[in-house]
């Protein structure tokens, strides 16, 4: 189990990685790996606006499916089409290839609320109990 | 040269065994003289149906090979929890199948069909009564349409009101997926509600999501973890405090009936799965049937027709629209034949009988849940209504999916597994009422040896099952390369 530790993490097991002016987001490893294999992704338009804790889209597994929610607020620049053909890159790279959306972020200092690698791997160990 | 095999469990597709010109029936010569279709109108050779070209003996050999492949509930001990697959009883069919309700044309006249109406008079009375409610319709085809049926109603009744600030439903996260599903179709937001580490409603937690902007609350009762939400009384009252309805989802019905009425305890509207609790035929085996039932505050935007009698209570049957009725939600009247199924099952146990079910369907459960809880644990460790949730990862390396399809070489149909999503790995267990003692114990022994072998022989899991027609399928691939059609 992976926790990237230049990345920061929100309960619902998204990353958010601040990249110049934009925010990456993805799911972390630890939610790929409950999920199982993803089938399918579901993603915003660009140019939508939205709020920190808006569902933006949704990950479904052959065991579920969940929405993903914005860890800051902001608008969609980009998203990862690429995931359409490929959804198992979330499974496979979930800090890379199987990034999800990049956002404009219209109040960078969101970020601060989250947690840090080693809060949220202390967050889901207290989850496996 | 044939390409397919005779000796496989598995028939070839009707496509694969067809001949030009094979037939299974053969009509008579035309006598009238042919009229020709507009040419609009008529399949190109490019859009032509190609169907399969087959004999009689072809199609029966066809289906009964699939059959001998299926597992069902007339051949094996079905414990997949939350569908209440409990034994459909034959005089059902018998039933249901009388020339007089069988040959019966659904644009019948009134005066012509008092016999069928009569039926469903008596089974919305009935519904009524086990369930405490005012007035039932008959309408909604199946459980998820009966949901969305009640959320209509909801909406509608709230717009009547000019009450339009109302967006949000609440939804406990040990739902079923459809609730949310059905709040979206409305037109309305889901806000999800947490349970509490006794796996029910945190009510606290609905309590600070009550308020003006707050249509409902769908809730199931027991939940899906098949507990029963004690707290029901309490709840009903915060939400209706708000303003808002409460919606009750009857999936688990088969635990109360006879025992408790989902309108004493507040809940305004609520739909049946009559393919659960009332035991009529179940996924393949038949379409639903899912009849809502409402207290007096919603009676009026039933949907319609529901069958009244006319002027008096010995008039005539007739069909009427409910006051403010949402509308149809089906054409003609349900699944009139799922209908005449549930009414020949309440009638052949009457109201002790009823009581009866729910009684053994929970003592089925929680004597199942204590046999095997030491081969796999039990999530919440209390008495359980008709269901429970083992937890299926506790051996290393093995996962929940490799125990139920190991299951499967035991002669048992897994149990539902990663539902509900409040457990992680659930092994989720009904066995119904149904079930005798025998093959409970059976079904315990099987886990305990499943349990034993994930910890001395992984791999026999992890290739599981073994023994049925087709080996373990490849659910990743087949999703993501959906094929929803016979291609050449």
């Amino acid at each position: 189990m992976t926790f990237r530790d230049d990345v920061k993490y929100q309960e619902s097991h998204e990353w958010a990685l601040k990249d110049d002016n934009l925010v990456i987001v993805g799911i972390s490893d630890y939610a790929q790996d409950s999920l199982g294999d993803v089938v399918y992704v579901e993603l915003p338009d660009v140019g939508d606006v939205k709020k920190k804790g808006d569902s933006f889209g949704v990950v479904e597994s052959v065991k579920a499916a969940s929405d993903v929610y914005m860890p800051v607020s902001g608008e969609i620049i980009e998203i990862n089409a690429d995931l359409d053909d490929n959804p198992s890159n979330v499974n496979d790279s979930p800090f890379d290839s199987g990034w999800l959306i990049k956002i404009k972020p219209s109040d960078p200092s969101e970020l601060d609320s989250l947690m840090s690698a080693q809060e949220y791997k202390t967050y889901t160990e207290g989850l496996e109990e | 040269m044939s390409s397919y095999r005779f000796d496989s469990p598995i028939p070839p597709l009707l496509y694969e065994i067809s001949r030009p010109g094979r037939r299974g029936v053969l009509l008579p010569e035309s006598d009238v003289p042919d009229t020709p279709l507009p040419d609009n109108l008529v399949r190109s050779d490019a859009d032509e149906l190609r169907l399969p070209e087959v004999s009689e003996q072809d199609v029966v050999r066809h289906f009964t090979k699939l059959s001998h492949a299926n597992m069902s509930i007339d051949t094996n001990f079905y414990p997949l929890g939350s569908c209440t697959m409990k034994y459909n009883p034959k005089i059902n069919e018998a039933v249901a199948s009388h020339p007089g309700f069988a040959s019966q044309h659904p644009l019948g006249r009134e005066e012509d069909t008092q016999g069928a109406l009569a039926v469903m008079y008596r089974l919305q009375h009935m519904l009524a009564e086990i369930s405490g409610f005012s007035a039932v319709s008959l309408q909604p085809a199946a459980g998820a349409q009966g949901e969305l049926t009640g959320i209509l109603m909801i909406r509608a009744y709230h717009e009547s009101r000019g009450d339009t600030k109302r967006t949000k439903i609440l939804v406990p996260d040990s739902a079923h997926g459809t609730n949310p599903a059905t709040v979206t179709m409305a037109g309305y937001q889901t806000v999800e509600i947490p349970s509490n580490n006794r796996g029910t409603v945190d009510l606290d937690a609905l309590r600070a999501a009550c308020g003006d902007d707050v249509a409902g609350l769908m809730i199931t009762n027991p939940n899906t973890a098949g507990l029963f939400e004690e707290d029901i009384v309490a709840i009903v009252d915060a939400v209706h405090g708000c303003g808002g309805l409460v919606y009750g989802d009857g999936a688990n019905f088969n635990a109360i009936l006879g025992i408790v009425r989902p309108g004493d305890l507040g809940v305004d509207v609520m739909h049946f799965n009559l393919h659960k609790t009332f035991s009529t035929p179940h996924g393949g085996g038949g379409p639903g049937a899912g009849p809502v039932g409402a207290a007096p505050v919603l009676a009026p935007f039933l949907p319609g027709p529901i069958v009244t009698r006319g002027g008096t209570d010995d008039g005539d049957y007739r069909f009427t629209m409910p006051e403010n009725t949402i509308g149809r939600l089906k054409s003609f009247h349900g699944n009139f034949g799922m209908l005449l199924r549930a009414y020949a099952y309440i009638m052949m146990h009457g109201a002790d009988g009823l009581r009866a079910i729910s009684d053994n369907a929970v003592l089925n459960a929680n004597y199942l849940r204590v046999l095997t809880e030491r081969a796999f644990p039990v999530k919440f460790k209390r008495t359980c209504m008709h269901e429970f949730i083992s937890v299926g990862s506790v051996y290393d390396g093995v996962s929940t999916m490799d125990v139920a399809k190991r299951l499967l070489d035991y002669g048992f149909h897994a149990p539902t597994v990663y539902f509900p999503l409040i457990v992680k790995d659930a092994l989720m267990i009904e066995p119904t009422e149904s079930e005798n003692r025998e093959t409970l114990e059976t079904f315990a022994d099987a886990l305990q040896a499943v349990a034993d072998e994930a910890q001395n022989n992984p791999d026999l899991l992890h290739d599981a099952p073994h023994t049925t027609p087709l080996r373990r399928l490849d659910e990743v691939s087949a999703v993501r390369n959906l094929v929803l059609r016979y291609q050449r």
